[in-house]
């Protein structure tokens, strides 16, 4: 087996040094009943490099990849470029195979990269502190829920109708078990984000308010009202933002007077991946909230010859410390889509991000005037960044499904993401990124004057 | 602009090696090949990019009036200054593909690149997570293979995909089992952990709303059957077991202990972190376990990625199973694999879900590399992979019992990791500082102070990808370092000396936090 | 002015109707570099006993135990900023509150500061 070293005479040189007559002298005290008298059944044996290779390229070949079609697909993960430089640096072993940095000696690496990583996404949201990464952006987002919760003291929870339907999903599903009350409202297709109706629902005892920006159906809430109306009751807002490249051509959270911004960072750096891994941010505006936030952070420090170096730090807050006491059970954060995140945004840097949002933005533009030219489609949003809601006039899930037959990723129907909502069964969510071509669009444009013909 | 020796690097050269073979202070700062670098905001600039993308044409926007106006501040580099940076960063980690990384119950084995290779194949990096499922039936076959893996290897029900890292895959079985009581109408408020638990367990305990109680143990370093049996009661939903268990022990008594909880009405949890030392050997199904999480990254080797990304599918029995998240796969009898979600889970029969754990289908990524991982050993390789990683610690065990304190040595074999306490050292030095000593001696070190219930604990899991030179050079080192800690070497204390930093103040980094980088020019 | 001491290692002034409490010079030693302190706001009702501060060393957290019932009428602002008071004044400067005694008979198991000492040399 090529992954295993010791050779026969290396085994029986070592039982002779342990003093055991046989490697199954060393499970002596796994009882006899619990022990498996065969191999693992249906399992074949091991297997060549070449042959295991075949096996999962022939699963591979099966599924349409994005880059294979004509690609509109958004809603919380979206496909953008990644230089080839990121590859190469993440699967770098020192990199790739490292542990978590507790010994900070040598762990340097991976600790001023995270460093600096907690300082690219803090500028990016305008926030003051941000850590080391989480899952990904639901579970961020959840975290952040319960992060308010220890603030303020106060169990009540609102959500935007707008929230992801995944993120409110997470939010509903820990919070009963820890008996936060969730006051959400369902999604209506208005070409605004319904704010007033949201500052309604905030009351004294409410202890955030999460708002996705840009929201589910691609729309710009004014946050800084929703702020303002948060803080007059004492409630944190809470900014979720999918999209991290909007924020290049968008105000950040942070200045608009979010209290915690946490987000899916995947756009950046890390790919589609059929969903994960992926990468939380988490950052809050106040320091004083540091020692609430969950998860990792990296610190600067020095060493004990005075040369400047990072640890990690504040981990008092954490569950290898603090056990049942911790700000979270988290244990890990994503260190390597983080690191993917950082190259990537240091390749990008403050011009190329915003180039790439404008770009992202002008396409996305182009899309919204071409498919509102066919007929039956009618676009929704009065404004939005690269990704915006049509209305089909029939049912979008449908549509999608025979869009796919004709090898076209043509967006995520509304029904996919809320299945129990009829209103909302004729909308179609459409993203547009930097590797959409117009061509691309003619495409999508014209299957769709098929289709909904 | 690279000024040289911005980050204040100076060779490191040990106090007690002042002879005429050191050499002189550089003026870079670097050593040889050990080169420093400076952080990316002191040499990146906001103009800089090394994306070449089109100018913004100034047509209209449709933001809305959000606009952004204030600069970001996020310095740029061009390629080939990317490129360099990171890889000189990279140069001051230690990495498994550098040597032997001993953390016990962590498991820090090689990473096969054939793993990376197939995460990258475009079905699998190149598709998105709400594709029309028609698009995707290859990467559910994925999903659905490994799913079928861990429940013939574990033995178990059911298991649920989606959960994040290991820690998340605890929260899940943990919920799955509160789930289960409450749908009996059985408020159950106690959750009993063993001491010697990774903090992750009590943490998941007290999230999901239990009270945690400690479990005894022997002091042989096992659960103490008769004292948890005396605990048991109504108001006990669950317990905790690690097995095998931080110590390096098998828990003999497991099917023991899971028929008195079954028996009081509980459930067991079982924490599968250390599942890789008996991984094709035993089934915890077998031993009466209703829910374990499996580390991917750990048993089957996805990379650990300097922190993540974990992935934490969750085991479950029948009478679990029926609670676990959403989403999943089922293949139909036609062969066909199905994507269960909110909208078709009535469908499958499955209507008692506590809920969703995340977005989207859980790590994709890690379930590529983990069945590949899986495939390429086979049923006679993985059951190799638990006999090895086993022989492994116990030759490192016999290897230094001798010179280093092995406090349950006496009791028999160890499985996949080997403890040692600090009992035996000089007056002052502890474990931290043979800890650094190895560092000096190119290893990094073992797992420290854990588990708890040992002073000192020096936790080694040599895995099964070490060979035997390997593992030969490394107890002379670890040979040594403890002779001199016993001997009372004080320049253990300033250890190390050869590593790119000295020792990291810790108290300052926690008591005036510094978390970003600010500019001092703009203070 | 009265000083008593816990076997958790608090002391308490008492004066009039307010007791000011913090942790001993032995703890301090115990627990080293102090880097952090979560103090109760004002107006907590602490009951004796149960958890009312949490202090900091780098690699471990220590629950303060309410060492008798009562309010918090004042929290040590200045340790926020130099958390090191704990370690170099531990039972003057670095006081963690000050609170009322709802139950002057709380005080009297307590130790004083002979008793205590004893206490610790038997450690």
């Amino acid at each position: 087996m090529r992954y295993l070293p010791l050779t026969d005479a290396d085994r029986s040189a070592m039982l002779e040094k342990i003093g055991a007559p046989d490697v199954d002298a060393l499970f002596v005290d796994v009882p006899e009943a619990a022990r498996l008298s065969g191999p693992i059944e249906g399992l074949p044996m091991h297997a060549s490099e070449m042959a295991v290779e075949k096996h999962m390229r022939r699963l591979s070949k099966k599924n349409l990849a994005a880059a294979d079609a004509a690609f509109f697909l958004g809603a919380g993960a979206y496909r953008h470029h990644v230089p080839a430089s990121v590859d190469h640096i993440i699967q770098r072993g020192e990199f790739l195979t490292a542990y978590t940095p507790y010994q900070p000696e040598i762990a340097q690496g991976t600790l001023q990269m995270l460093f600096e990583f907690q300082t690219q996404v803090a500028r990016l949201y305008g926030c003051a502190v941000a850590n080391a990464s989480m899952y990904d952006g639901s579970t961020a987002c959840w975290e952040a829920v319960a992060m308010a919760g220890r603030v303020t003291r106060k169990k009540r929870v609102v959500l935007s109708g707008a929230l992801h339907p995944h993120y409110s999903e997470v939010v509903k599903t820990m919070a009963k078990f820890t008996e936060d009350e969730i006051a959400h409202a369902r999604p209506a297709l208005q070409a605004q984000p319904d704010n007033d109706g949201l500052i309604a629902r905030i009351d004294d005892q409410t202890s955030c308010v999460v708002v996705q920006y840009p929201d589910i159906l691609g729309r710009l809430p004014d946050l800084q009202q929703i702020a303002d109306a948060a803080h007059e009751k004492g409630a944190l807002l809470i900014v979720v933002n999918t999209e991290p490249v909007a924020l290049g051509a968008i105000k950040s959270p942070g200045e608009q007077g979010a209290d915690i911004v946490v987000g899916e960072g995947q756009s950046i750096g890390v790919g589609l991946q059929f969903g994960g891994p992926y990468l939380g941010l988490f950052a809050v505006r106040d320091p004083k909230h540091v020692r609430q936030m969950p998860g990792r952070l990296c610190g600067e420090t020095v060493d004990a010859e005075g040369k400047r170096g990072f640890v990690l730090t504040l981990s008092t807050r954490e569950q290898h410390i603090r056990r049942e006491k911790a700000t979270s059970n988290i244990c890990t954060n994503s260190g390597l889509c983080a690191l993917a995140f950082s190259v990537h945004m240091t390749l990008l840097g403050e011009k190329g991000l915003r180039r790439l949002a404008m770009e992202n933005h002008r396409l996305a533009c182009h899309a919204a005037d071409r498919l509102a030219k066919v007929p039956g489609v009618s676009v929704l949003n009065d404004s939005f960044f690269n990704e915006f809601t049509v209305r089909l006039g029939q049912d979008a899930r449908k549509v999608v499904r025979k869009l796919a037959d004709r090898g076209i990723l043509g967006g995520v129907s509304l029904g996919r993401l809320y299945p129990d909502n009829e209103e909302l069964a004729d909308g179609l969510l459409v993203a547009v990124t930097e590797t959409t071509t117009e061509e691309d669009v003619e495409t999508l444009a014209s299957a769709l004057e098929e289709v909904l013909a | 602009m690279n000024a040289p020796n911005q980050s204040g690097w100076k060779p490191g050269t040990p106090v007690q090696d002042h002879n005429a073979m050191s050499g002189p202070d550089t003026v870079t700062g670097n050593r040889a090949l050990m080169l420093e670098e400076p952080l990316l905001f002191e040499i990146g600039h906001v103009e800089t990019t090394g994306v070449d993308l089109p100018e913004p044409s100034g047509a209209t926007t449709r933001l809305g009036g959000m606009e952004r106006a204030a600069a970001i501040g996020l310095p740029g580099l061009s390629e080939p200054e990317t490129v360099r940076h990171y890889t000189r960063l990279s140069r001051q980690n230690y990495a498994i593909d550098l040597g032997l990384f001993p953390l016990g119950s962590c498991t820090m084995k090689h990473n096969p690149r054939l793993n990376e290779k197939v995460a990258r194949m475009p079905g699998f990096a190149d598709v998105h997570p709400l594709q029309p499922v028609q698009t995707v039936p290859g990467a559910l076959e994925v999903i659905n293979e490994l799913a079928h893996w861990l429940i013939e290897l574990t033995g178990m029900h059911g298991v649920a995909m989606s959960p994040k890292a290991g820690a998340h895959g605890e929260l899940c079985g943990i919920l799955c089992i509160r789930a289960a009581l409450e749908a009996r109408g059985d408020a159950r408020k106690v959750v009993l952990v063993p001491e010697s638990a990774h903090g992750t367990n009590p943490a998941t305990a007290a999230f999901a709303g239990y009270e945690v109680e400690d479990i005894p143990a022997t002091p042989e370093g096992r659960v103490d059957l008769e004292a948890l049996k005396a605990r048991l009661g109504p108001d006990v939903a669950a317990v905790m077991i690690t097995n095998p268990n931080t110590c390096g022990l098998f828990e003999r008594d497991m099917k023991a202990i899971s028929d008195a909880v079954h028996a009081a009405g509980g459930f067991v949890y079982c924490d599968g972190a250390n599942f890789n030392a008996i991984v094709g050997k035993v089934r915890p199904g077998d031993l009466g376990v209703d829910a374990m999480h499996i580390n991917l990254h750990k048993t089957f080797s996805t990379p650990h990625g300097g922190g993540g990304p974990g992935s934490g599918p969750v085991v479950l029995s029948e009478a679990l199973s029926p609670f676990g998240p959403l989403p999943f796969t089922a293949r139909t009898t036609d062969g066909v694999v199905h994507l269960v979600e909110e909208e078709n889970a009535a469908d499958y029969g499955h209507v008692q879900a506590f809920g969703r754990m995340t977005a989207f289908h859980g790590q994709m990524g890690m379930f590529t590399r983990a069945l590949t991982y899986i495939l390429s050993h086979g049923a006679d390789g993985l059951k190799q992979v638990a006999e090895d990683a086993v022989l492994n610690a116990n030759y490192i065990l016999r290897s230094l019992e001798d010179v280093l304190d092995a406090p349950f040595g006496p009791s028999g074999p160890c499985m996949h990791e080997a403890l040692f306490s600090d009992d035996g050292f000089a007056e002052g030095l502890s474990t931290l500082d043979l800890a650094k000593a190895l560092i000096d001696e190119g290893y990094h070190p073992m797992t420290m102070y854990f588990p708890l219930v040992v002073h000192g604990a020096m936790l080694v899991e040599p895995t099964e990808t070490e060979s035997k030179a390997a593992l030969d050079q490394f107890i002379m080192a670890l040979r040594s370092v403890a002779e001199r800690a016993k001997a009372g070497d004080e320049t253990m204390k300033t250890a190390p000396h050869y590593a790119p930093r000295r020792r990291l103040d810790e108290t300052q980094a926690a008591r005036k936090p510094v978390l970003a980088w600010n500019d001092p020019n703009m203070a | 002015m009265a000083r008593y001491f816990t076997d958790e290692h608090e002391w308490i002034d008492l004066e009039g109707d307010t007791a000011t409490v913090g942790i001993t010079d032995y703890a301090q030693g115990q627990l080293g570099d102090i880097v952090f302190v979560e103090l109760p706001s004002v107006g907590t009702m602490l009951e004796k006993g149960k958890d009312a501060a949490v202090v900091e060393s780098v690699k471990a957290a220590s629950d303060v135990y309410a060492p008798i019932s009562g309010e918090v009428t004042e929290a040590n602002g200045a340790l926020e900023d130099d958390p090191a008071l704990v370690n170099s004044s531990p039972e003057e400067d670095g006081w963690f509150f000050r609170m009322t005694v709802s139950d002057k008979s709380q005080l009297e198991g307590l130790m004083d500061q002979a008793a205590y000492k004893s206490f610790c040399d038997g450690l």
